[in-house]
């Protein structure tokens, strides 16, 4: 309860609160509890996005990468350059990559969902391509000497047993994608990391918004764990 | 948008990194090679700061776990649990909860930094074949001598990896520091106002070709670093053919 606050520096949600200890705690930008749950609704909706950002570009990252994986798979030579491409849009920053995205395709979620989706082909494709790589060649001589066709062996054989990597590779690219998608508010996309940027003084915004980032990560490798318990009954879920 | 009006704004952004121009309100010249000079210095001593301390502590932990084989969860989950924490959530965590300037911001590059180096040299140590360390045991090696002759130079192109990996990493992270007062590159990336579109492309193009530039670099270091008999045993049929795609060695995962 210390010195007056000037009405022009009034922060949000000043007159909703009753007790002069909040009062003195948001003033401060410190971690006021009561604040919180008073305004928690303001964090819904960029959590959602958020929610959306990771999901549409992880969705569309797996389908390219498993696509790009069965073709590297089939056409070995074609491994290499694949792996080289995806490890130079892997280096490149994910704010410079925003932002040299936004003369192509302007402000909005496309120019985010383009780049985080450029960053799950590393680690999905590499993690499809070895996962179908490592099965072993008895087992598809075997599926073969059955008389399955080669998309049969693919699907039926090769793929079950790649499936732990697989799911491995989604995992990391899950945290990796929510991770980067605090940065996309640089590409005009909204999320969780524009909370944490609009107010990176104020502790009880920061550890909000921050902590929900987290909690969705730790949802989503939850998420992908329990799909893969799902897939795969006859085989205990291998650590990523 | 039309191909030429694209094609335009690059141009622009380049023009930006070597002319200053007056500032979108006016007021102040912004740009050019001496502002960005001056911010790419202050972006790369950041980040060279940070390395060399998240180096000095988490080689030589990684290297010693990995050599006496415990403690394999603790060493590789580190790496998890940084991924699953935003850099943006963490570098605001710091300011608001213990303070700006540069030592606060390297602070947080040097935990951003410690894991993937952690893991590597922890990884890069313990896959050693036992039996190569057991026979060199048997030809009268001391501890130390194992150590120092057989483990740690099979392990140091992993090493080096995982040190080309936090690199980017650092590299790409010293960007949000104006946040917290410190002012590198991303100073025009920051300050849309004062710098405008074509000066947050200009600062984003330099700070990508320093990041490739750093991968690059350190990837050359990784391969000189790579004993003889590794790289043959790897390469049987000769070095010359898988030149060309081996440029891009073997690395741990975590863009930034």
């Amino acid at each position: 309860m210390s010195a007056k606050i000037p009405l022009a520096q009034v922060p949000e949600g000043f007159f909703t609160e009753r007790d002069p200890d909040d009062l003195d705690c948001v003033a401060q930008g410190g971690f006021c509890p009561s604040w919180i749950l008073e305004n928690f609704d303001r964090y819904v909706d960029p959590f959602f996005q958020h929610v959306y950002l990771t999901g549409v570009s992880l969705a569309i990252g797996f389908v390219i990468a498993f696509a790009l994986g069965l073709l590297a798979h089939r056409k070995r030579w074609l491994t290499g350059p694949l792996t080289a491409v995806t490890s130079i849009l892997f280096t490149i920053p994910s704010i410079a990559l925003f932002l040299l995205l936004l003369p192509l395709t302007g402000r909005g979620n496309t120019t985010a969902i383009i780049a985080l989706v450029a960053y799950t082909q590393l680690i999905i494709f590499r993690n499809v391509a070895n996962g179908l790589r490592q099965v072993p060649s008895d087992i598809v001589d075997a599926s073969e000497g059955m008389g399955l066709t080669p998309m049969q062996t693919l699907l039926r054989v090769e793929v079950p047993m790649a499936l732990p990597e697989i799911l491995a590779g989604l995992r990391i690219a899950a945290s990796t994608t929510v991770g980067l998608a605090t940065l996309a508010f640089f590409a005009g996309a909204g999320g969780l990391g524009a909370e944490i940027e609009s107010q990176i003084n104020f502790k009880s915004n920061v550890v909000v918004a921050g902590g929900l980032a987290v909690a969705l990560a730790a949802a989503l490798d939850l998420a992908v764990l329990g799909l893969q318990r799902a897939l795969m009954p006859w085989r205990r879920a291998v650590a990523a | 948008m039309t191909e030429l009006a694209i094609i335009g704004d690059f141009f622009s952004a380049f023009e930006f990194i070597f002319e200053s121009r007056e500032s979108r309100a006016g007021t102040v010249q912004v740009g050019g090679l001496e502002e960005f000079g001056q911010l790419t210095l202050t972006h790369l001593a950041l980040s060279f700061v940070s390395l060399a301390v998240a180096v000095a502590i988490a080689v030589p932990i990684g290297i010693y776990l990995g050599h006496i084989g415990r403690f394999q969860f603790l060493a590789v989950s580190i790496s998890n649990v940084g991924r699953a924490v935003p850099v943006l959530a963490l570098i605001a965590f710091f300011i608001a909860f213990v303070g700006i300037g540069f030592a606060n911001v390297a602070l947080v590059l040097v935990l951003l930094a410690i894991p993937p180096i952690l893991t590597n040299a922890y990884v890069g140590t313990s896959q050693v074949d036992p039996d190569t360390v057991d026979s060199a045991r048997g030809m009268g090696f001391s501890e130390r001598q194992v150590l120092t002759r057989i483990e740690l130079p099979i392990a140091l192109p992993t090493i080096f990896g995982g040190i080309r990996t936090s690199a980017v990493n650092v590299v790409a992270t010293a960007t949000i520091a104006p946040y917290a007062n410190v002012e590198t590159l991303g100073i025009p990336i920051i300050n849309f106002n004062v710098y405008g579109g074509t000066g947050q492309l200009a600062a984003a193009i330099v700070v990508a070709l320093i990041t490739l530039a750093c991968d690059a670099g350190l990837g050359g270091v990784q391969r000189v670093v790579t004993p003889k008999g590794l790289k043959l045993a790897a390469n049987p049929g000769g070095a010359a053919k898988r030149r060309l795609f081996g440029l891009i060695p073997r690395r741990s995962v975590q863009p930034s």
